[in-house]
């Protein structure tokens, strides 16, 4: 994996060796031009990229195309989220043309959280292709300059570095490793994976995916989120599909006598284990509107400061 | 099959405003397995309907009337008599069956009184389920008999997305995620070689995506 793809910061870190760390803006709810640069200061030389979301839980944002955008005038390294909810081939392959050519060389392919669970759940959704075949086209867009349609690129084609989602939380659990395989194949340069709060889990996934020599393949970064209180956790646990939380950590934020303080503390031991695990490569830290706790966490992490790549 | 379920008396109701006499048309084939535009059916929606029109103040004639099958012409000339002495039609046929009759009844007022909702089967009593989505490219060879287009609330060509959990589906405790099924039986079939490949993009063409669709068969026309 020497060979450098792209002129991706976050492709750079990787490539180097160091442990990479990632973070996550959701867009604003309005048409705000200070959408962005209001969190930037939590950002900026704290983290190697940050990934804007696309209509995350099927609720209306600003787009993250515009917010990648704003973000690289503030300096920091976009990761541009696109489901395949939203948009049919047409459009999420204009798009990626359409990023790569405002200089956006980061894009995370997903299926996205069905339109059920927004606020517009009389909507019509798309898949009309899956993450996977997603990654595929942007794959062959970037090395093979070709469309899906087998019609070649007229112009530049877009260098992105291609990545992809994981939950080793979800079922079949066997399959999870195979579904990643399958991602590796299909062109994914790096892994992001559901939030890590079930270690053991984690651990039991991870040697599978080295197993396979997954990891010799692809980055994988594993995904973290500080929790706020002991009914933030327990809302993840019964509520967000395809995620596990031990009791043990929501009993722990529950007897807390500053849960804040215990829930950077969960999350800073969080990244610290996964770090020891053979085979990741990064964090994800998702704040989920905490996002000014950002340097704290990468702080106390032991991840300061930040490659000058 | 298709399975329909009724319409809300008072959009039926709604519909009907001003209308002197109606028949109610029932089917006597998909929509009447599901119990919902059956002979039964037929005659608990007309007596619902004559106690509505009377609390409405409407004076409103109720006929009852059964066609074999709404979507083939044939079967609707046997009712032509019927439908000529009414001054609108409640039919209890799919979308099918009630876009036949408006098109063979040209003069007569024809209302849907059933909401078609999927090809499915009832999978116990009372409880009937998507199976098929007639995407017009059958991929259940690959899948272990279990549709993804059909039974995953996201069309996933290429196994679960992350929000498959303990089996269910993450939009509905009540729904089988489709990829754990198609997983459990390719397991049972000893054929999960087939799960390593990534299926390619569909051709949505063959779908309605192509546009209203015809099948034509030259050796079937007279």
């Amino acid at each position: 994996m020497s060979n450098l793809k792209t002129k991706s910061r976050l492709e750079k870190v990787l490539a180097a060796g160091e442990f990479a760390v990632c973070g996550e803006m959701g867009p604003t709810r309005g048409a705000d031009r200070d959408a962005v640069s209001r969190h930037a200061e939590d950002y900026v030389g704290y983290v190697d990229a940050v990934n804007f979301t696309d209509n995350q839980t099927a609720i209306v944002r600003l787009s993250s195309v515009a917010a990648c955008v704003m973000a690289k005038r503030e300096g920091l390294e976009p990761v541009m989220q696109m489901t395949c909810r939203d948009r049919n081939r047409l459009a999420l392959q204009a798009d990626i043309l359409g990023a790569a050519a405002l200089g956006i060389r980061n894009v995370l392919c997903l299926s996205g959280d069905h339109q059920q669970f927004g606020d517009q759940p009389g909507s019509k959704n798309v898949y009309d292709i899956d993450s996977i075949q997603l990654l595929q086209t942007v794959a062959r867009m970037r090395d093979e300059r070709e469309f899906l349609s087998g019609e070649k690129l007229e112009g530049a084609e877009p260098r992105m570095f291609i990545g992809a989602a994981a939950n080793p939380f979800a079922d079949p659990f066997e399959y999870r490793v195979i579904r990643l395989a399958k991602k590796v194949a299909a062109g994914a340069d790096f892994i992001q994976t559901q939030a890590v709060y079930d270690v053991q889990r984690f651990e039991r996934w991870m040697q599978a995916v080295c197993d396979r020599y997954l990891h010799e393949e692809t980055y994988i970064l594993a995904g973290v989120i500080p929790p706020k209180s002991a009914g933030a956790l327990r809302y993840m646990k019964n509520s967000v599909s395809g995620m596990r939380v031990p009791d043990e950590l929501i009993r722990r934020l529950a007897q807390a006598d500053n849960p804040r303080e215990e829930g950077v503390r969960i999350c800073v031991e969080l990244m610290q284990q996964v770090r020891e695990i053979d085979g990741v490569r990064g964090v994800h830290i998702m704040p989920v509107m905490w996002e000014e706790i950002l340097p704290t966490l990468v702080d106390k992490a032991g991840l300061l400061p930040r490659p000058q790549l | 099959m298709i399975v329909a379920e009724r319409k809300p008396l008072n959009e039926i109701m709604d519909n009907l405003a001003g209308i002197g006499s109606v028949a109610v048309a029932g089917c006597a084939t998909c929509v009447t397995v599901c119990s919902a535009g059956g002979e039964k059916e037929v005659s608990v929606l007309s007596s619902l309907m004559r106690i509505a029109a009377g609390q409405r103040g409407q004076d409103l004639q109720v006929v009852e009337l059964m066609v074999e099958r709404q979507c083939e012409w044939e079967f609707l000339d046997e009712i032509i008599e019927g439908i000529d002495q009414v001054d609108a039609v409640v039919s209890l046929g799919c979308g099918a069956g009630v876009q036949a009759m408006a098109a063979h009844f040209e003069d007569q007022l024809i209302l849907p009184g059933l909401n078609t909702r999927f090809i499915g089967l009832p999978e116990q009593q009372g409880l009937w389920v998507e199976m098929c989505l007639a995407c017009g490219d059958c991929m259940l060879d690959k899948t272990g008999g279990v549709c993804p287009v059909a039974r995953c609330a996201k069309s996933c060509f290429n196994g679960p997305c992350g929000g498959s959990q303990d089996g269910s589906c993450e939009i509905d405790p009540d729904t089988d995620c489709a990829w754990q099924l198609i997983f459990d039986k390719l397991q049972k079939l000893d054929r999960m070689q087939i799960l390593q490949e990534i299926e390619p993009v569909k051709d949505w063409s063959d779908s309605r995506h192509g546009g209203p669709r015809r099948i034509k068969r030259e050796d079937l026309i007279l």
